[in-house]
């Protein structure tokens, strides 16, 4: 990891949402911090790994967030105000979600839409921001942009629509792009290519890079590190290369809980879960 | 066991209507895993809805044991294939028990002892008697999927549908089911046509699998041409080339 101040350092970030009248813990003190790199967050489902996503956005309004320090290019996240927060979200740091088809909106043209986030964010004009935005397409390599900025939602296949999403998350030229499961609702033939126009983009551009998946095949390949994430707890950290060292054994229960091609036909091996893994403070902290 | 022949189906009315198979032929022997891989839209849930008769306007032949669904009784019918769902949270009925669940298909096909038939289903698929009081609520994403598979062998079919039934899970939690699905399958002698558009899940389940492109079968192949690269259409071979990439250990 790079010397210089991390962009983002969180230290013990707790998340509790309201359940009926006390709160419930979904992330249990997790500290990271992230430089100029790609780092990967795997779990299961239910680990806590999108509200890490969200709690640093602060998209979580009715949560309650603690942290000894959860900072972002040196603005304190904790004590920054909702205006602090707008100047943030979408500018300096934004989010790829999941389904293209649920973030879009279904009314609009796509390159409008990608063009609103240029100039929410800067003082250019429509002129401008189309022009921007037809450059932002072409770079996501979609082919004919003037013919895409003019489709809605609805005209585009799911693997245009997340490079519409990433488009429109780039161009007001963030330093940091949360990315929560950015292919899972694509075909494999699809998820490739995506994955590797996000990925020259990141590393051309120097961003840093948060990919939350559930999927280790997708962060062994595409991230530089990896936390593995359990309850709410991060158990293991991991240079992504060397993730099939993992010692903890619920990251190496994962691994072997896969099945590959070409792989044996034997029974998957099935993941034992360890009452303790859950413990507080049970986790590998760095 | 299975037998599909030129199998063709169009959806849509007048001007918006579109071929979603075309002209779909396989077959599967008694007791093999048939797998069904290709792009979400290619057509391979279709396949299965048309076989479980949930569509009806189809042409072509379907056969299964030599007799065709199209003649066979309903009651027969569903003695003889049943169905499982991708998504485990809306297969089950909300408002009702695990046990009216179960007992549902056994009172539609006057069966009798039914508290011991549902006991030793839900036995089979690895959950204990005391899960029949409970709702689908209180199950997990797992046990849910467990319980519709119950719910589809209670009948004591010989063929089992099978659409996506692991992509709503966890890794950890789709091991168990896959290995579920392996074990009855070898123990009631059952055939399954599984649909995936996991490459992996599909490989790690059938001996021979069928590459779907845009309502047609592109490729029959079985498991040896996977890894040895024998595939000899381009889509299939671009479709393998692209999980062998992804599932490839660093």
């Amino acid at each position: 990891m790079s010397s210089q101040t991390p962009l983002i350092d969180a230290r013990n970030l707790r998340v509790c949402y309201r359940s009926g009248k006390g709160y419930a813990d979904a992330v249990r003190g997790v500290s990271f911090q992230l430089g100029k790199e790609r780092l990967g967050i795997v779990g299961e489902s239910g680990s806590g790994k999108s509200t890490i996503g969200r709690a640093l956005l602060k998209l979580l309004p009715s949560a309650r967030i603690t942290a000894d320090k959860l900072s972002f290019g040196g603005t304190d996240l904790l004590a920054a105000s909702e205006r602090q927060m707008l100047g943030i979200r979408g500018k300096r740091m934004s989010m790829i979600l999941q389904d293209p088809k649920f973030s879009l909106n279904p009314v609009q043209r796509v390159g409008d839409q990608i063009a609103e986030a240029y100039l929410v964010h800067s003082k250019a004009s429509r002129a401008q921001a189309k022009a921007r935005t037809l450059e932002m397409l072409e770079a996501v390599q979609i082919r004919d942009p003037e013919r895409v900025y003019k489709l809605y939602p609805h005209e585009i296949s799911g693997g245009m629509g997340q490079r519409v999403m990433i488009a429109m998350m780039l161009i007001p030229e963030p330093e940091v792009i949360i990315a929560d499961e950015p292919t899972s609702a694509l075909d494999v033939t699809v998820r490739m290519q995506v994955l590797g126009i996000l990925d020259t983009l990141v590393t051309s551009k120097g961003i840093g890079l948060i990919m939350i998946s559930h999927d280790l095949n997708l962060v062994r390949n595409f991230c530089d590190r990896v936390l593995i994430m359990y309850a709410g707890q991060v158990v293991e950290e991991r240079a992504a290369r060397d993730l099939m060292n993992a010692t903890h054994p619920y990251t190496r229960g994962l691994l072997a809980a896969q099945p590959h091609i070409g792989g044996s036909r034997q029974h998957l091996p099935i993941l034992k879960r360890d009452p303790e893994w859950k413990t507080e403070g049970a986790g590998a902290v760095s | 066991m299975i037998d599909v022949r030129d199998l063709n189906i169009a959806l849509g009315l007048g001007a918006a209507s579109k071929k979603i198979l075309d002209s779909v032929s396989f077959s599967v022997g008694a007791g093999e895993s048939f797998g069904l891989v290709g792009e979400s839209g290619s057509g391979k849930s279709t396949i299965l809805r048309c076989m479980a008769k949930l569509f009806t306007s189809w042409t072509g032949d379907i056969s299964i044991d030599g007799q065709s669904v199209k003649t066979m009784p309903p009651m027969a019918f569903c003695r003889t294939v049943q169905m499982v769902f991708q998504d485990p949270y809306g297969s089950l009925h909300p408002r009702q028990s695990i046990a009216t669940a179960l007992r549902e298909p056994l009172r539609i096909h006057r069966m009798v002892d039914a508290q011991d038939r549902s006991e030793q289903a839900l036995a089979d698929v690895g959950l204990n008697g005391s899960f029949l009081a409970r709702y689908p609520h209180e199950l997990s994403g797992g046990q849910r999927q467990r319980v519709a598979i119950a719910r589809a062998l209670i009948l004591e079919p010989k063929v089992l549908l099978l659409d996506e039934p692991t992509s709503a899970l966890d890794v950890s939690v789709q091991a168990e089911v896959l290995n579920l699905l392996s074990d009855i399958r070898q123990s009631q002698k059952l055939t399954y046509l599984f649909v995936s558009h996991d490459l992996a899940v599909v490989d790690h389940m059938c001996n021979e699998f069928a590459v779907m492109q845009a309502g047609r079968i592109v490729e029959i192949m079985d498991r040896s041409a996977l890894s040895s690269g024998m595939a000899k259409n381009a889509y299939a071979r671009e479709l393998i080339g692209a999980s062998l990439a992804y599932d490839k250990v660093a």
